[in-house]
């Protein structure tokens, strides 16, 4: 069956911000449906709010809007571009559900837009727990036995049918959200009540618990013909009770017979037919009974998912790419396999190596938060490796975590029986830890059997642990290093530095170790993923590699580049850095070969096309010099870019250069000029710069001794987190003895020798008031190009990564303008960079202040370029390769004159707002952590609100991070610090002219009286410190309340909005309560006046005028004329 | 590729004298035959038992084998079939609620000769490039001078280049069962009366041939290779069956005139695999041998009758010559049988996977509608089959 010739437009919806539990693999996929859809001559209409994204590139698509996901919008942009068909498969749950809710609303058909991909009723059949269950039944297979609740009621009597454990699913959520596993009532309520909250449609799911069973996934595809092929299985190596993306999970199955995964293939094709996903991919799950062997269906995605994304990477086999074809109307057997050439897409990959995926977690960001994992997924990246064997996958895939201590070690003093009887307990409950202290645990001597016992981890994984154990203690025990037993460590994965660790080698061990194995001739070859097994000859050159005797490498003719990639998604390092290392790809593949070495699955990077050699490799010095070797045999190597991926591969720079690799780009030196503290202060005052000042301390008199020579008030933070405690701004010798003083006792653990910290505390001046400013910019060595000025929203003290900011800055004057030049020129020449470096600046009461420099792509880069219409990371990479910017002003990746420094009358404003992930984490009793933004970074993503002023475009940038926006009116809750009252009452006075109503505590209502301004008063409460949770919470009546206090009132559903500076003199955890109530009720808040200002004028923009949409193409032009008119 | 080896290695070595060094599994000895790969991730034990392997080296693309032990429910035929096992990691333990044993021991106590810990993907990249050939496994005594030493490579290659061709060979006398045996209507058929009986001539039948029949009312009279015609006859037979087998069949005359003699009966009649090349041979077809051959769970196949894909279980080194697109006549004896057509091919090769004959009730396929292992997608054949069968008997 040929490709349908009556659609002729698509539009295509994307997955917005990223957050826990959809991430950059709707990028990915996304990038890959738009290639299709374009390659097959259609007119491609995206919408996405994400700017981060690759798929949002104006080559991508004809028409990109850079807009919220909301139902009015996509009604504004369906009316103008008419699209033929709409695409909501591969943009995750949020087109899913953005696609519902244009079909509900009718809007699909007043267009004549044909839903393609999956049918309303389809989705319907996917994702409605009850309708699914009859699939399941008609499919003769299993589900857990449950039943549907809408209210705690409901759930009591459900409870009573089925006992405990339980499990709660709220239906209509992503990743899982809102799930968890119920072992007593106490529990069920609380799960249960968050879950019909959570639920679009108020509803949960209470089933049987299956915890402990093992689990598995399968990813279809199914063509209009109805043919349908399995393209891989996954186990999950941890037990049902823990979510797959938190999980280890590894490629295909181990420990199912062909009888019993046949079983599940059966089952699995029968659903995809019941459930009626006509074309496309969808993902189930299931559960299987470790000792009977029952089958229980857990769930399906009818959709691409980040499950469809692993196994995509793991096995060659693009699902996205074929899923937007199948859209189209080809068959699966009409399609090519990329990878033969030969071969159709009609078969399922069988796969000759090991594919194990491991999540990184954030909790150290979220201090207090639950660190148990459960059915909701809290995981913020993952890193995939490929090997010859289980052992050196999962060995690869933990050190590719790139995370301290979070690989296996032998570190110490082998555990006595205590600490095995210890952590025998500790790994009952599934945390980031488990399989660490399932190691040392065997270390001390566990047996397999007691680590079953606790896990129910399946016995196979946990005789592979023991192994990797074992090989471990050979190798700390050996005489010698023999090549036999060297070679052996590295089929169990261990990595040079571990060797080097166990043999107590010191400081440059792992170079001794990598010098003796070389001598050796001992190193890993490199295989493809050919999707067949080496069935038939792969043309495409994906790589991984294994310690075996045949490389498949092929000689190059053209010089080759290699860009790091930047491995795992954490919370400060995402998607942005995949999106510029993509672009250096997409650009220097013109004049040279890529390489690209990245080991995150859910990244456009890692798609076999993109550049010309993929290497899917742990980025540690160990692998990366092993492929830098290995290619300088195949062909010249001009170098390896460093500065793309974020931190993780600069880290490495220096390193890399020691061994011999040469650094494109700025120098290591130069790196380190900007990094290091002294250095950089030494480049500023030659510079005649501020910076703020700083110090460190290890003992409360050294704090103050610091703090007294800088000045209150101070920010002070641990070199690194002690007990969950972060940063502070501390305002007096009282507030920063009680500081010092509970860093001590949380260190007590730790070794406090007389009252000094094992490690420094570092004690920086805080610019109250500041203006922050984000500076992107390009250098040569000579000529500066100003990628953007970002001015933040939030005043300093926000860490600049969960601020919201503005492009061009809306507030600063031409003269600080220029200073910003100015100082980034000479900041940039200072340091030596050669291609991109980001500079943090604050404006406190006119005086510039330099912050911190990054001789390195940033996480604003992307924003900046959508905003400014120029490829910023393009443009970088060339630089970096030796170019000038005047080579890339005249070969048009740049401006042909000015830069993005330039701001021009009539230029749309854009607007970057975080996405934070507080509702995915919880303290152990359940309750919210706390969402107060710091100088530590927490955000997992951003969007970009577009539009003619900076009133809309901020507007457009809330209804796009937070569902349905601002409101235009209601309630107001107020409650604002002594310092910010004197701001207070102009606003109070617009909101009451907008037609909102103030709530207010007494101390705020009482400032808006004399200022002749009504307001509601609201009991107080006070603080509740979370440290603390069975502390009572203490209501004060005040006089003239209206008799409840503010978390009542939210969760009557009475407040719209809130407004809650925190007391700056008291600790920053007060007004947790409240902050905590509305998150559960996903509720607007704002923690600063000046980004309640910006709020203000914002619900002015809404109420009297209406947004408008411009394609960034649109964008483009209009940039263009701007700047041939200044001619 | 390191050459040197001691008497405590296995050694793998091919005909064109590449060589492998690794460690033994399963029996110590030696052992020699056509090596050849199969690519399924799951079943090896349906593979190692599957008689169609009988005297090949088998090598498993998958790297991890024995996970789930051995069981007494999975088994296609009494015994393991393979005359050697190449693997890259043999599991340690065994971990699967049915396994009652671990497939290192099955091996040994069978004496099949094996290896591991090499680069698999090397050898079948190998494989894949220059064909399949004949290749040897040594170990331990067969391995060691008896002087504390090992033998050299020109002496196991002389071992090797001794052993015969597979072309040329005719083995499913060697594999097919000696006595004949039934199999009674089961699952939703068992204990009630047959709905059919089936004549299924064993050249190496797989146990899940005749279950998925008698899982669909049939009894199934599964017979030796050396039965005649007038033996089928005696069993009224609803239809016949040729299994799958071992070996080229190209020697299989014998089988071809036994086949004829039952179309020329018109008795409905089934091939699978080797069965398949049996009905192309009796319909004036030749055969071939494929240069790597089809072992895997993996393979599309389409059916041209209704154009849908299916994936399939492929074990199969010769392949039928015959002419895609429109039916032609069958060229035995100027069309004697009508009209025939190519229903199946392989996608990925365009390798005949499916005869079906167009005037007389015949058809086969070359891959495994049985499965085990494999994906059941094909399935529906053993339907046709009862179809064709009812209405056979209807016409009657």
């Amino acid at each position: 069956m040929p490709k349908r010739t009556d659609i002729k437009s698509v539009m295509v919806i994307g997955s917005g911000p990223i957050v826990i539990g959809q991430a950059a693999e709707f990028d990915y996929s996304g990038t890959q449906a738009c290639r299709v859809l374009r390659e097959e001559g259609i007119r491609v209409i995206l919408v996405n709010s994400n700017p981060a994204t690759i798929m949002t590139d104006p080559e991508m698509a004809d028409a990109t809007y850079i807009e919220p996901i909301a139902t009015p919008i996509l009604e504004k942009i369906i009316a103008k571009e008419r699209p033929d068909a709409l695409l909501p498969t591969l943009g995750g749950q949020t087109a899913l559900n953005a696609a519902m809710a244009l079909g509900e609303a009718g809007i699909l058909k007043k267009y004549g837009v044909e839903l393609i991909g999956a049918s309303l009723d389809a989705i319907d059949r996917g994702e409605d727990r009850e309708l699914f269950k009859k699939v399941v039944d008609q499919a003769g297979a299993e589900s857990a036995r449950s039943d549907i609740a809408h209210s705690i009621e409901e759930v009591d009597r459900i409870a009573e049918r089925f006992g405990f454990p339980l499990v709660v699913r709220p239906s209509f959520t992503m990743g899982g959200l809102g799930s968890g596993i119920a072992h007593d009532e106490e529990e069920l309520h609380r799960i249960a009540g968050a879950g019909i909250h959570y639920s679009p449609t108020d509803e949960v799911l209470i089933e049987e618990g299956i915890e402990g069973w093992k689990e598995f996934e399968l990813e279809l595809m199914r063509d209009r013909n109805d043919n349908v092929v399995v393209v891989c299985p996954i186990e999950n190596v941890d037990p049902v009770g823990v979510h797959t993306g938190d999980s280890i999970t590894v490629a295909p199955c181990f420990t199912l017979t062909d009888r019993e995964y046949q079983k599940l293939r059966d089952i699995g094709i029968a659903i995809i037919r019941g459930v009626g996903v006509d074309t496309g991919g969808c993902n189930i799950q299931f559960a299987v009974h470790p000792q009977t062997g029952r089958i229980i269906v857990i769930e399906m995605n009818p959709r691409v998912s980040r499950s469809s994304a692993l196994a995509s990477k793991a096995t060659g086999f693009p699902i996205a790419k074929i899923a937007t074809k199948l859209a189209l109307g080809y068959t699966l057997d009409e399609i090519r396999n990329d990878i033969t050439q030969s071969t159709p897409a009609s078969f399922e990959p069988t796969i000759d190596y090991v594919v194990t995926k491991v999540p990184r977690f954030a909790f150290e960001k979220f201090p207090g938060a639950d660190p148990t994992l459960t059915t909701s997924m809290k995981s913020v990246g993952e890193a995939m490796a490929l090997g010859g064997n289980f052992q050196e996958s999962l060995g690869k895939a933990m050190r590719s975590i790139d995370k301290r201590h979070m690989a296996f070690s032998w570190d110490g003093e082998k555990p006595d029986q205590a600490e095995v009887d210890e952590l025998l307990k500790a790994i009952h409950i599934p945390t980031e830890h488990r399989y660490l202290q399932i190691q040392r645990a065997m270390w001390g001597g566990a047996t397999p059997q007691q680590i079953f016992d606790a896990t129910k981890i399946d016995p196979w994984f946990i005789e592979q642990l023991r192994q990797i154990n074992d090989t471990a203690l050979e190798v700390k025990a050996a005489e010698t290093l023999t090549p036999r037993l060297l070679k052996k460590a590295k089929l169990a994965g261990l990595s040079d530095l571990q060797i080097a660790h166990l043999r107590h080698l010191g400081d440059e061990g792992e170079n001794t170790v990598r010098e003796l194995r070389w001598s050796y001739g001992l190193r890993p070859v490199y295989k493809t993923v050919d999707t067949c097994a080496a069935e038939f000859d792969a043309v495409t050159p994906y790589y991984y590699s294994c310690y075996a005797d045949e490389s498949e490498l092929r000689p190059r003719e053209r010089e080759a580049v290699i860009i790091l990639g930047s491995g795992p998604n954490r919370i400060g390092q995402g998607i942005e850095f995949d999106y510029t290392c993509v672009h250096a790809v997409q650009e220097l593949g013109k004049d040279y070969d890529t390489i690209m070495v990245n080991c995150n699955p859910e990244t456009v990077s890692t798609d076999y096309d993109m550049s010309d050699r993929l290497y899917f490799e742990p980025l540690t010095f160990e692998d990366v010099l092993e492929i830098y070797e290995a290619e300088k045999k195949m062909g010249p190597v001009k170098g390896v870019i460093v500065q793309l991926g974020g931190q993780t591969p600069l880290s490495l720079a220096a390193r890399l250069k020691a061994a011999g690799v040469p650094i494109l780009g700025t120098t290591p030196e130069s790196i380190d000029l900007a990094e290091n503290r002294e250095l950089f202060g030494e480049v500023l005052s030659r510079e005649h710069m501020n910076a703020p000042r700083y110090g460190t301390a290890l003992s409360l008199e050294e704090a103050r001794q610091a703090a007294h020579n800088i000045g209150y008030p101070v920010l002070v933070r641990p070199s690194y987190v002690l007990g969950g405690r972060g940063m502070e701004i501390v305002y007096d010798d009282a507030q920063l003895t009680k500081y010092v003083n509970r860093a001590l006792d949380e260190a007590k653990a730790d070794t406090v020798v007389s009252g000094r910290l094992p490690s420094p505390l570092l004690i920086d001046k805080f610019l109250q008031d500041a203006i922050e400013i984000d500076v992107d910019a390009l250098f040569d060595g000579e000529e500066l190009y100003i990628g953007g000025i970002m001015e933040h929203i939030e005043e300093a003290g926000v860490h600049s990564g969960d601020a919201a900011c503005t492009l061009p800055p809306c507030t600063l004057s031409d003269d600080q303008i220029r200073r910003l030049r100015e100082g980034t020129y000479a900041i940039a020449k200072g340091c030596g960079v050669k291609g991109l470096i980001n500079v943090q600046y604050a404006f406190m009461a006119n005086t510039l202040y330099v912050i911190e420099a990054n001789p390195r792509a940033s996480r604003t880069v992307p924003f900046a370029s959508k905003a400014t219409g120029v490829p910023l990371a393009k443009a970088a990479a060339r630089i970096m390769a030796g170019e000038t910017i005047a080579d890339q002003r005249a070969n048009g990746l740049l401006l042909p004159k000015g830069d993005g420094g330039i701001i021009r009358p009539g230029q749309q404003v854009a607007v970057k707002e975080s996405v934070l992930p507080f509702k995915r984490f919880r303290t152990p009793v359940g309750k919210t952590v706390d969402i107060l933004l710091g100088p530590e970074m927490r955000s997992t993503g951003e969007v970009m609100g577009f539009d003619r002023d900076f009133p809309h475009a901020f507007a457009k940038s809330q209804l796009a991070a937070y569902d349905g926006g601002l409101p235009t009116k209601g309630n107001v809750f107020i409650s604002v610090n002594d310092a910010d009252k004197k701001q207070l009452p102009l606003m109070a006075v617009r909101l009451v002219e907008l037609g909102f109503t103030i709530w207010a505590t007494e101390g705020t209502a009482s400032v808006l009286s004399r200022y002749g301004i009504e307001s509601k008063i609201v009991d107080k409460i006070s603080t509740r410190v979370d440290s603390d949770p069975e502390a009572p919470v203490q209501i004060q009546h005040a006089r003239g309340s209206v008799g409840k206090n503010v978390v009542e009132l939210i969760e009557d559903g009475k407040i719209d909005m809130i407004l809650n500076t925190p007391n700056s003199r008291g600790s920053r955890s007060d007004g947790y309560s409240i902050r905590a109530a509305a998150i559960a009720a996903d509720l607007p808040q704002f923690t600063t006046m000046t980004e309640f200002s910006a709020v203000l004028l914002a619900i002015e923009a809404v109420r009297n005028n209406d947004y408008q949409i411009m394609s960034i193409q649109e964008h483009s032009k209009q940039l263009f004329e701007l700047e041939s008119r200044e001619f | 590729m390191n050459l040197s080896f001691s008497p405590e290695d296995a050694v793998l070595v091919l005909e064109d004298g590449q060589v492998y060094v690794g460690e033994p599994y399963g029996a110590l000895g030696k052992t020699t035959g056509e090596i050849v790969f199969a690519t399924g991730m799951t079943g090896y034990q349906e593979t190692l038992t599957d008689p169609s392997y009988d005297r090949q080296i088998v090598v498993q693309t998958f790297p991890h084998i024995g996970d789930t032990g051995v069981n007494h429910e999975d088994p296609e035929s009494k015994r393991i079939w393979v005359a050697g096992y190449v693997v890259r990691e043999p599991s340690p333990v065994v971990s699967n609620w049915r396994a009652d044993g671990s497939l290192d021991d099955d091996l040994k106590r069978e004496g099949i000769v094996g290896i591991s810990r090499i680069d698999t993907r090397k050898l079948v990249r190998h494989l894949r490039s220059a064909g399949v050939m004949r290749a040897g496994v040594f170990s331990g005594d067969e391995l060691s001078d008896g002087k504390g030493g090992v033998k050299s490579v020109d002496e196991l290659l002389d071992v090797v280049k001794a052993t015969p061709q597979m072309q040329g060979l005719s083995l499913y006398d060697e594999v097919s069962t000696k006595e004949a045996y039934t199999v009674e209507p089961c699952g939703d058929f068992e204990g009630k009366k047959p709905l059919f009986t089936v004549a299924a001539i064993d050249l190496g039948i797989k146990g899940m041939t005749p279950h998925r029949m008698a899982e669909r009312g049939c009894r199934v009279h599964v017979l030796p290779s050396t039965t005649t015609f007038e033996q089928i006859e005696a069993l009224n037979p609803d239809g016949v069956f040729f299994s799958n087998g071992p070996g080229d069949p190209g020697e299989a005359d014998a089988i071809v005139a036994l086949l004829r003699q039952v179309l020329d009966a018109g008795h409905p009649f089934f091939g699978i695999c080797f069965g398949n090349q049996i009905l192309g041979r009796a319909l004036g077809f030749g055969t071939y041998k494929l240069k790597f051959g089809h072992r895997g769970i993996n393979q599309p196949v389409m059916d041209l009758t209704t154009g849908k894909v299916e994936v399939t279980a492929h074990n199969h080194g010769f392949a039928v010559d015959a002419p895609k697109g429109e039916p032609v006549a069958a060229p035995y004896e100027n069309g004697k049988y009508g009209r025939v057509r190519v229903s199946h091919v392989d996608l990925n090769d365009d390798v005949v996977e499916g005869l079906q004959c167009l005037d007389i009730p015949a058809f086969s396929v070359q891959y495994h509608p049985e499965a085990a292992a494999g994906p059941h997608d094909a399935a529906y054949l053993f339907d046709r089959f009862v179809d064709l069968m009812k209405s056979s008997k209807e016409g009657k």
